[in-house]
């Protein structure tokens, strides 16, 4: 529990064959950054932070990416307590299912909402012809979208804290009375918390960046479905240099975002 | 299976790392002109010298650049074309930073212009395209002409006007007193044509070359005015080139008259 | 033997699990029981089938109410378990541990609290309700643990070696309050051990367990004169030998240990091989092997180690007289 680790002076100098390596993979992690941040046009950044249009994205952005977080704990916080406690038919299956988004390219996650969601798809369908609603191009399908791409880094971090926290807890709490909602309430949740914020992060991270499943699905137009990053890749269409410090704006509000967080949440991240 | 929508392959890639970078669109930027271009080489023949001239094109000329490949390699046997498909502006910038190759081919004349420094002469025109609007093929909301758009009931969509056919689109829903609004503004006019026929959209706005390759798929309507705002398709010939005869005699074809026929069957304009 | 005069009704179990425990167990309301047995021998298996949260096949009865026939629950069976790493909520302060139980009984949340910090006093932890598990030491994490098993009322307490893991001065003391308590507690108590000592002074009865069976069950008194098991009767410090079906018990301080053959009875007298020496003491310990089999302890005075030169691998003599030898017989 406790955070002091003794040094091991007997431990010897880092080796090459890892020290190596890893400092190439520093250097290609921060060195584009670096030049992103270094060749910015700043002068861009008065004007388009008085833009209409990127408060429309940025207000989005975060509205939305807020709102898949809140969706994705919601949903996948009893999601990930079947999976990691409960025994069903099936559960590896599923558990497997909700990892595929992971590697899914987000256009093909774009697609397959449309083949599901979309004017024709398989449920927009009789969405559409029993209630005249229709997902794509609107606020909600951009959470849709996000929630899709977002859920797993979620479901998995929480899973995981689950398990890690054992059900051994679960089992004193029911010795002391405690029925299945009551310990999942006042045990199971107050103890994957760390799990939950964690996942809860790159959920948030996850959506905030999330392009191309929005894109695909929900569609682009400024106010409605129109994101930070969909109006950074319009916007590199016609100048780099706008695109650039766009990116500057949406990267400052991450960090800002996590920079308040870390203070009260994110030690152990 | 509809398809999809184009969009540079490394930003798919670059999206799942977004949860850990933060930065993918930032990232995406950066990419898309280091990212080689999607070639498509059509060798047809062995080429025994192994002669290669690479041409640059507008992703809306991939079959009509695609079949004149084919018929200059069989007019100099040993010559392979390599074709590359992008958005104009990504070749702009790709020429300009001095990509290995010989022809460059855009969908408007602006990019052509961003690629100055890197053409040996003035490019020619060599084609135009226009817009139209184009349906499903079932036309599900009934369209019958262009003024039904402003029927509230409508979704159609169009390019983002930082795209060429979103400026076009801008211009001419202007002078058409166009009071309705789009659902959604594409990245590029691939990606309207793709919520038409994937039926997302009841109409959309593409160029007249997109509505003949999509055939059946759709049904094509005039847009009023657009014969005012066609745009041209410069070609030139690049200074890098390693082969600028071969590269000046692929221009030649392009332009002539054979070369415009099968440009016209691709729904080209004359220029 | 203990009184089965079960005036009012305690526990009556009889529980099995698969390849680890078969056993009866049964206790009147009131009474201690002392489970003793080396390790796996299914101790915990049977504090975890009567808690409800080990599957086993079988019967509990607790209060006169049957907690198998149908099945009740185990936030229902009204247990109160003390785990060996105490397992309070690492979430929750020492006060919250021990209203929770009370809490998801129905008591209001002010009563609750009111009520755990009552049994934080009783157990000399009332200061330290706001403390969180991590801010505990291990002393005061037990006597918390003993207060959350104990404030909901439990017709069952359940102590999985409550005192494994803590300082000798601390477990002293904490045995002393636990024996205070559980004197209090009239509900039956099942306590898991290893150590002797908390059999000795803390229950009513001693149940020797091995090999997850009933070998043993008596007084503690019975059960330290006459251990039936080699596991209990090192653990009472004496030697048990089987002899003729018998159980022959002698204390090791009446062992005689010489280089070469002693007179006497040859069947008091082994041939042995020393296998350690340790302090115990004033005298030193020694653990030897006979030759037939049994291990035997032996107290010498160090001067009379010294004169034997006695070190692991040396071949002795033990003995000891009749007289203090105590036979008795498998089965009661």
């Amino acid at each position: 529990m406790s955070g002091t680790r003794p040094s091991a002076p007997g431990a010897g100098r880092a080796p090459l064959v890892l020290v190596l390596p890893g400092a190439i993979a520093a250097v290609l992690l921060v060195l584009p950054l670096i030049t992103l941040v270094a060749t910015t046009p700043w002068r861009d950044l008065p004007d388009q932070l008085g833009s209409t249009v990127v408060h429309q994205a940025l207000w989005l952005s975060l509205e939305t990416s807020l709102l898949t977080v809140a969706l994705c704990a919601v949903l996948g916080t009893p999601l990930a307590w079947l999976l990691a406690r409960v025994e069903f038919p099936g559960r590896s299956l599923l558990r497997a299912a909700v990892a595929v988004p992971l590697v899914l390219p987000p256009v093909v996650a774009g697609v397959a909402l449309l083949s599901a969601l979309g004017r024709s798809g398989v449920l927009g369908r009789p969405l559409l012809d029993g209630f005249g609603l229709t997902l794509p191009y609107t606020t909600p399908a951009v959470v849709i979208a996000h929630t899709f791409v977002a859920m797993p880094f979620f479901v998995l971090s929480v899973e995981g804290a689950l398990r890690t926290a054992g059900e051994r807890f679960d089992v004193v709490a029911a010795t002391l009375g405690a029925t299945r909602w009551t310990t999942f309430r006042r045990v199971t949740l107050p103890l994957a918390l760390p799990g939950l914020v964690a996942g809860g992060v790159l959920a948030w991270a996850r959506s905030l960046g999330e392009f191309g499943a929005t894109i695909t699905f929900a569609g682009n137009y400024p106010g409605t479905t129109q994101t930070m990053p969909s109006l950074i890749y319009t916007e590199l269409q016609a100048d780099r240099g706008a695109a650039q410090s766009l990116s500057m704006i949406l990267l400052a509000v991450s960090i800002l975002v996590l920079a308040a967080l870390r203070q009260r949440w994110l030690r152990p991240l | 299976m509809n398809p999809l929508p184009r969009l540079p392959r490394l930003s798919r890639v670059i999206g799942l790392l977004a949860a850990v970078t933060l930065v993918a669109p930032v990232a995406a930027c950066g990419s898309d002109s280091d990212d080689s271009p999607s070639s498509d080489a059509s060798s047809s023949g062995a080429s025994s010298d192994g002669t290669t001239i690479t041409v640059l094109a507008a992703a809306s000329l991939t079959e009509s650049f695609g079949e004149l490949a084919k018929t200059f390699e069989g007019a100099h046997p040993g010559v392979t074309v390599k074709l590359a498909f992008d958005s104009s502006a990504t070749l702009a910038q790709q020429a300009v930073e001095g990509a290995p190759a010989d022809v460059l081919a855009t969908a408007d004349t602006r990019t052509m212009d961003d690629a100055k420094s890197a053409v040996t002469d003035a490019p020619e025109i060599f084609a135009t395209n226009q817009l139209v609007m184009v349906t499903p093929a079932d036309n599900p909301a009934g369209i019958t002409s262009f003024d039904d758009i402003e029927n509230g009931d409508v979704t159609y969509v169009a390019c983002v006007e930082t795209a060429p056919c979103g400026d076009i689109w801008a211009t001419l829903a202007k002078k058409d007193d166009v009071t309705s609004q789009p659902a959604s503004l594409e990245v590029d006019v691939k990606s309207v044509l793709a919520k038409v026929t994937s039926d997302e959209a009841d109409a959309g706005f593409v160029y007249s070359t997109d509505a003949v390759a999509a055939g059946d798929d759709v049904k094509e309507f005039p847009v009023p005015g657009s014969d005012d705002e066609i745009t041209s398709y410069p070609i030139a010939v690049l200074q890098q080139s390693d082969h600028s005869d071969l590269a000046r005699e692929f221009v030649d074809l392009v332009t002539s008259k054979q070369g415009r026929s099968v440009l016209e069957k691709a729904g080209f304009g004359a220029p | 033997m203990t009184s089965r005069a079960l005036e009012a009704p305690g526990l009556d179990a009889r529980l099995h699990v698969p390849d680890r425990l078969d056993a009866s167990l049964t206790a009147a309301a009131g009474d201690v029981v002392a489970v003793i047995g080396p390790n796996g021998a299914g101790k915990s298996t049977l504090l975890g089938a009567l808690a409800g949260i080990v599957p086993a096949i079988g019967s509990v009865e607790v209060g006169g109410r049957s907690w198998t026939d149908p099945v009740v629950p185990v936030r229902d069976r009204g247990v109160g378990l003390v785990f060996q790493d105490q397992s309070l909520f690492p979430h929750l302060c020492a006060r919250e541990n021990v209203a929770f139980g009370l809490r998801t009984r129905g008591v209001p949340r002010a009563e609750a609290r009111a009520r755990a910090d009552q049994w934080l006093d009783r157990l000399g932890v009332g200061e330290l309700a706001s403390r969180r598990p991590d801010q505990l030491s291990g002393g005061q994490a037990q006597r918390v643990a003993i207060a959350r098993a104990l404030a909901p009322e439990p017709a069952l307490l359940l102590l999985d070696e409550p005192f494994a893991g803590l300082d000798v001065g601390v477990a002293t003391s904490l045995r002393l309050e636990l024996a205070r308590h559980l004197a209090a507690f009239d509900g039956v108590a099942v306590l898991v051990t290893h150590d002797a000592l908390d059999a000795l002074t803390l229950a009513d009865r001693v149940v020797v367990l091995e090999d997850g069976e009933v070998v043993q069950d008596g007084t503690p008194a019975d059960v330290a004169a006459r251990p039936r098991t080699a596991h209990v009767a090192r653990l009472v410090g004496l030697n048990v030998v089987t002899q003729g079906g018998q159980l022959r018990a002698f204390s090791p301080v009446a062992v005689t240990v010489s280089p070469g053959r002693p007179h006497g009875s040859a069947r008091n007298c082994w041939h042995a091989e020393v296998a350690g020496v340790a302090p115990h003491g004033e005298a030193l310990r020694v653990l030897a092997r006979a030759d037939d089999g049994p291990e035997l302890i032996a107290d010498v005075t160090p001067a009379s180690a010294i004169e034997l030169g006695l070190a692991p691998g040396q071949p002795v003599w033990m003995s000891v007289k009749e007289t203090s030898v105590d036979t008795y017989t498998m089965r009661p």
